[in-house]
């Protein structure tokens, strides 16, 4: 526990000072797309001083200068399977963004949708002795955690305390300087394939860049697709993405369970290409044209050319009903709607006191998805798309863009997480030299 | 599997190198460099160039000159006439034979304090300013000095003004019978003093001949028939008054005596002539004879 805490106190550190610094990048590694945005951060007060312009949700402070996306290549279900192939598209997008901002940039905050996330719930307790909490109980009652086993190979990507409670009273934020006996937490962990999250590490040191954070993309797709009450009040955010489709549930602004689904729209556009025996690309261009999940009378007018270039006339000629299409498309996306109903069966969704469920992602944009999500998944379900942040371009506002907007929020705010908090004292090795060498630092 | 090494379809992504040329060429310090530095860093060079040179540098130089030259002389500035105001025709004729310049010269070239230091400098000149006035015209406006006694001294006879600047010599003192004569030595440093005791003398005017300053202190009114008036160092007129006033009353200077002494204010005193004084005794000795002859 403890390597992966220096390291992850080490990217945390780095993203403080490449916000410092005042450039910071992130990337979206997905299995359709990598999408980089630049971020500049310029303080908050610019914008605070404005007329009618409250917190911004958290966006205000920072303001998107290059964006650039290009098609993913050696990405497969959210995880790095060529790593040549991925560094090339990493490097693409960054060059575009790099220029669009017209500076260099050093760090960069990544996130991935798949490398098999799993969530845990665990909980620790302390007693603090009836004198008001501090920092220190907090540390202490994180550290008392029963971390489960699970498994080698695996890291910690998010750990956060979800929830505090103080003798009988649950629900805490932020217990600090309050008075009582019994500190208990809550935590929500998660874990993922440490090969995928090592394999994006190495891809984005061979881009001379340094790794200033990690995060999962189902959980930065709900910083963004989800509005507050959603978040607060409890939601499910499902992140239709190109190999994984990410399911992350939120109550009282915090992730309480995160996974995916290793299924998504590649999986549509490759029954697409077998059924109609055409290549990728076009199968690809007649989803995003043509698609749907719910047949009409006048679909069986419609008819489509899906053309072809084998020189055949009869083959290069060949039209289909939009009806035929959806008739492929439907059963897939029934499919993918139905493991994530299982994934929110299995983590109890049922049982949360609001359960609106927010698609969002490329594969929301499938017209009649909502209809037919009402179906398996229930009946609060709306078509989710990213906040809007300063400066992003109007290209990357789709609801595609969720997890990449997503890591905006994640870097301008991001939420605590265990190694946010110092470890507790008793557990210093040379204690009293540390805290003098700390004191140094934090004073000069 | 396709062969790894060749591929025929183009690479949409940069390579290795480009990408990491474009980013230290988005470096800021970079472009700071480029932006300010460089152009600084040509334009420095190229005047060294052109500076290091030497025959070019004093061509430069020259061409300046050149300029500066034409400039100068251009008529605006030229100056044509010298005029001389309030100065009599001596005075004139040796201010223009002073003047350091040959008309018509550009006014940059003329130094205008020089020139009025050089006309102060002369002795008959008491003030002096120098301006340019419109139209090529340097005025010199010039107030001389007024003489107003003459300076006896070994060398001659000197005119000298009120401040005791000696002005020119005289032949003779007929020449300026309208003077009074002072002399000795330090007269001409209380030139002022002299012509205050001067006018008090006024009622013996005719009868005075000049004042001789004793010891660089103290003044001598020297009459004729051989008198003199020895005056004290402090309140001469004072004391040149009340000789007056005595001999006015009692015609002191009337009298056969060679100095009347006010040198001591509270006792002044009077020399007898050296005839006066034998005939005194005589006197006396006939009447003290007389007295000793009725009574024998």
């Amino acid at each position: 526990m403890i390597d992966f805490y220096a390291s992850q106190r080490a990217m945390r550190n780095m993203r403080r000072a490449a916000i410092q610094r005042g450039v910071v990048a992130v990337l979206d590694v997905g299995t359709s797309k990598i999408a980089c945005l630049v971020l500049r951060f310029d303080g908050s007060d610019r914008l605070r001083d404005a007329e009618g312009i409250g917190a911004l949700a958290g966006q205000a402070g920072f303001r998107v200068i290059g964006a650039a996306t290009t098609r993913s290549r050696g990405v497969r279900y959210g995880e790095i399977a060529a790593m040549n192939e991925t560094e090339r598209a990493i490097r693409t997008a960054l060059q575009a963004a790099q220029k669009m901002a017209q500076i260099r940039v050093d760090h960069v905050i990544a996130c991935f949708s798949g490398a098999a996330p799993r969530s845990y719930g665990i909980a620790g307790q302390v007693n603090v002795g009836d004198v008001t909490v501090c920092e220190q109980d907090i540390s202490r009652v994180l550290s008392s955690c029963d971390v489960p086993d699970y498994g080698t190979g695996r890291e910690v990507l998010h750990a956060q305390p979800v929830n505090f409670a103080l003798d009988h009273r649950s629900g805490l934020g932020d217990p600090r300087g309050q008075r009582g006996e019994d500190l208990s937490v809550d935590m929500h962990m998660l874990t993922v394939d440490a090969t995928a999250i090592q394999n994006l590490a190495h891809c984005v040191k061979r881009c001379d860049l340094e790794l200033a954070g990690l995060a999962s993309s189902a959980y930065v797709a709900g910083l963004s697709a989800l509005v507050e009450d959603e978040q607060e009040l409890g939601a499910a955010c499902i992140d239709l993405g190109g190999g994984t489709s990410g399911v992350s549930v939120f109550l009282k602004k915090h992730m309480i369970f995160s996974e995916s689904a290793r299924v998504g729209g590649d999986h549509i556009t490759n029954d697409i290409s077998l059924g109609l025996q055409v290549p990728k690309a076009t199968a690809e261009r007649i989803k995003t044209f043509y698609g749907g999940v719910v047949a009409t009378g006048m679909d069986d007018r419609d008819m489509i050319d899906i053309g072809g270039e084998t020189g055949d006339w009869e083959h290069d000629r060949r039209r289909v009903s939009r009806a035929e299409l959806i008739g492929i498309m439907r059963p897939r996306v029934e499919e993918i709607l139905e493991q994530v109903r299982k994934r929110l069966d299995a983590a109890g969704f049922q049982h949360l006191p609001c359960q609106q469920i927010v698609l969002t992602g490329g594969g929301s944009q499938i017209p009649g998805l909502d209809g037919l999500a009402t179906r398996i998944l229930g009946q609060q379900v709306r078509i989710g798309r990213p906040l809007r942040v300063h400066g992003l371009p109007q290209a990357a506002t789709g609801a595609g863009f969720a997890s990449t907007v997503g890591m905006c929020l994640f870097a301008a705010h991001p939420q605590d997480e265990w190694w946010d908090f110092d470890l507790p004292v008793d557990t210093y090795p040379a204690r009293s030299l540390k805290r003098a060498v700390r004191w140094f630092r934090d004073n000069w | 599997m396709r062969s790894l090494k060749s591929s025929t379809r183009t690479d949409p992504a940069p390579s290795r190198w480009s990408y990491r040329v474009q980013r230290w060429w988005l470096t800021p310090a970079l472009h700071k460099i480029l932006r300010i530095g460089l152009p600084i860093l040509l334009v420095v060079c190229a005047v060294a160039g052109v500076i290091g040179n030497a025959d070019r540098r004093a061509d430069i130089a020259a061409s300046i000159q050149d300029l500066r030259r034409q400039i100068e002389t251009r008529p605006e500035f030229m100056v044509n006439l010298l005029a001389v105001e309030g100065a009599s025709a001596v005075v004139e004729t040796e201010i223009r034979e002073l003047f350091p310049n040959d008309l018509p010269a550009s006014s940059f070239d003329i130094d205008l304090k020089a020139i009025r230091d050089l006309i102060i400098d002369l002795a008959p000149v008491a003030e002096a300013s120098v301006r340019l006035r419109q139209g090529g015209v340097l005025v010199v406006n010039v107030k001389e000095r007024v003489p107003v006694a003459i300076w006896r001294t070994r060398g001659g006879l000197a005119l000298i003004d009120g401040d005791g600047v000696a002005l020119t010599l005289i032949g003779q003192r007929k020449d300026r019978p309208d003077l009074p004569v002072i002399a000795g030595h330090g007269a001409d440093r209380s030139v002022a003093e002299a012509i205050s005791l001067l006018q008090a003398a006024g009622p013996i005017a005719e009868r005075v001949r000049g004042l001789i300053r004793v010891g660089e202190r103290r003044w001598d009114v020297v009459l004729d028939r051989g008198q003199r008036i020895l005056l004290p160092e402090h309140k001469p007129v004072r004391a040149l008054e009340r000789v007056i006033v005595l001999a006015e009353l009692q015609d002191l200077l009337g009298r056969d005596l060679s100095i009347v002494d006010t040198r001591l204010t509270t006792r002044p005193t009077i020399r007898l002539s050296q005839h006066a004084m034998s005939e005194l005794w005589r006197i006396k000795q006939t009447s003290t004879d007389q007295k000793t002859g009725v009574a024998e």
